[in-house]
């Protein structure tokens, strides 16, 4: 049995003369979560769209626990469970008897049946509206009972694309937390999102996607801690012009540092952006001490995954001057 | 037999859209209904013309072809909803046999097109219309029109599949049935159509089927007449069956 849930190699795909995907080649193990994380339009739903076997591309391999999707799409679909962007709810059925329809078609054995909708019910919230038809329901509501129905057959590999489009607060993260519970559950999940904290919660690995290139690929931590693009922020007394020389040689002084990629001052703030590291936050509240500058608050800031993203699809930083 | 059990599946999702929304096949019976009662009493004493003693019973073969056709053209409406929404796409992501969804929608359109055939004729019966040969002659016309009903029920299956948007398909479907039925022996004996009419109605398969179903009501188990509709529609059902077939193994391969 392959170690693999998912293997792309060199998949490329084109609309007429419009390059979705550009030779991409990502892998994702068994058990995992897996983002894909792009922009409108960078390739993402493409690719889900091949691994769904609804899309042939040009070139290139996709494989889907083993199985060759292209050349088997059959046994590739005993495998997966696709949750489309788009909503396909049947206005005419209830939440009980989409599940049920689901269920049928993805083989899911009488007996474990009743059982599996019934908790599905329950874990996305939609026990008490089971039996009212969903053309009642709200588009959160809609959205969920989409996600249940492809995910009724507790699939290998569900290929989620844009979960929690739409949704709210409460119910994205009713959604995430249903997602965790999955890869509990054993199966791995591949989902597209253009949602920055949905992958940073949820995704053990992203790639991030631009313009049909997989331009960055790794855990969220290792992507945020290689930016290197920590932000200290400090603040002396706006009122006392005595501090603000002193941050002005304080940051003349930082600058000299190899682990300081930035520095930026406004009167009485300093901006320093600098590598990931423990000890520099105490090493530049000691310098400023020495050199006798009272400094009246700190911030120190993490790269979000969204500067990763800007980062990589190259839009660079707003803020900063770069050395 | 995953097949079945699949078509089952679907076939389940139709009934109960149907069983909802009973309504929605008021639109297919409104001009039958209206023929039936209306032309049926204007032209009452067209009876002695076309060689019957009451037009409305001569015109009742007619006006259940009719209400198949339409229903069986519109067969394929549901589909296209499917494949807007997405929800086609999602169904083929799924491990069923893709036969199973057309088969599943070909039941549920001919349960309805039974229903409405009996309608029409529980009107039909209300108005004195009364079929020569009995229970057996009702269930004999009901397979003829099925017949029908199953060669347009594949084309219209295919439409959705191959059609680009929407508003062709409810052009067809709207335009077609009633021409296609003047364009038959419906409402007149053929030798009574002047020509270039009778020409089509001699390549519209509802002629034959008309004729057959119209023995039973008329006359009674006439052979060359009910053998010929049966040879024809089989054919067209053959026809149909084939071209489709064809053309959607190129679509969901």
């Amino acid at each position: 049995m392959s170690r693999l849930a998912v293997r792309i190699e060199e998949l490329a795909k084109k609309y007429g003369s419009v390059v979705a995907l550009d030779g991409i080649t990502l892998a994702v193990e068994r058990g995992k979560i897996f983002g894909l994380l792009g922009t409108n339009g960078a390739g993402k739903t493409t690719t889900v769209k091949i691994l769904a076997t609804l899309l042939k591309p040009d070139r290139g391999r996709a494989e889907l626990c083993g199985i060759d999707v292209l050349s088997n799409p059959a046994a590739a679909r005993a495998v997966i469970g696709y949750v489309p962007q788009e909503i396909t709810v049947d206005p005419y059925l209830t939440a009980r008897e989409h599940l049920d329809y689901y269920a049928g078609l993805y083989h899911v054995p009488a007996e474990a049946k009743e059982r599996r909708i019934q908790e599905l019910l329950e874990l996305l919230g939609l026990a008490a509206a089971a039996n009212r038809r969903a053309r009642h329901f709200s588009g959160g509501m809609k959205k969920k009972l989409d996600l249940a129905c492809g995910l009724v057959h507790q699939p290998q590999v569900a290929l989620l694309d844009e979960p929690s489009l739409g949704l709210d607060v409460g119910m994205r993260r009713n959604v995430w937390s249903y997602i965790a519970s999955l890869r509990r559950g054993g199966s791995t999940v591949f989902l597209c999102t253009n949602y920055m904290d949905e992958a940073e919660k949820l995704c053990d690995e992203v790639a991030i996607i631009d313009k049909g290139k997989i331009v960055a690929l790794g855990s969220p931590e290792a992507l945020k801690n290689e930016l290197k693009r920590d932000l200290v922020a400090l603040e002396v007394d706006h009122t006392d012009a005595q501090s603000q020389m002193a941050l002005e040689r304080l940051e003349l002084q930082l600058r000299e540092w190899t682990i300081v990629r930035a520095t930026e001052r406004n009167g009485s703030e300093l901006k320093i952006y600098l590598e990931a590291n423990e000890t520099a936050l105490p090493h530049i509240l000691q310098t400023a001490g020495a050199m006798g500058i009272s400094i009246q608050a700190v911030t120190h800031r993490r790269p979000a995954l969204e500067d990763v993203f800007l980062h990589y699809t190259g839009h660079g930083f707003s803020e900063g001057v770069e050395r | 037999m995953t097949l079945v059990r699949e078509s089952g599946f679907h076939f389940g999702r139709w009934l109960l859209h149907l069983r909802r929304e009973p309504y929605s096949m008021a639109f297919n019976l409104v001009q039958p209904v209206i023929l039936l009662i209306f032309m049926g009493g204007a032209f009452q004493r067209a009876g002695e013309w076309v060689g019957t003693a009451d037009y409305r019973t001569y015109l009742m073969p007619g006006v259940l072809a009719l209400t198949i056709f339409g229903n069986s053209m519109a067969g394929g409406i549901p589909l296209l909803f499917d494949r807007e929404s997405g929800l086609l796409e999602r169904l083929l992501t799924t491990p069923i046999a893709r036969a199973s969804i057309l088969l599943g929608r070909f039941l549920a359109v001919h349960v309805n097109t039974l229903i409405q055939c009996a309608l029409l004729l529980g009107l039909g019966f209300l108005l004195g219309v009364r079929v020569v040969t009995g229970v057996a002659g009702v269930i004999g016309l009901l397979v003829i029109g099925l017949a029908l009903g199953f060669g347009v029920t594949v084309i219209s299956l295919v439409l959705p599949f191959v059609l680009e948007n929407h508003g062709n398909f409810f052009a067809i479907v709207g335009i077609t049935a009633l021409p296609l039925t003047f364009l038959s022996s419906a409402f007149v004996p053929l030798d009574s159509l002047p020509l270039w009419m009778r020409l089509f109605a001699w390549i519209n398969p509802m002629t034959y089927a008309i004729d057959g179903m119209r023995a039973l009501v008329l006359f009674g188990w006439d052979g060359p007449l009910i053998a010929r509709a049966t040879v024809i529609l089989a054919a067209f059902d053959g026809a149909a069956f084939w071209l489709g077939s064809r053309i959607l193994h190129k679509q969901l391969a």
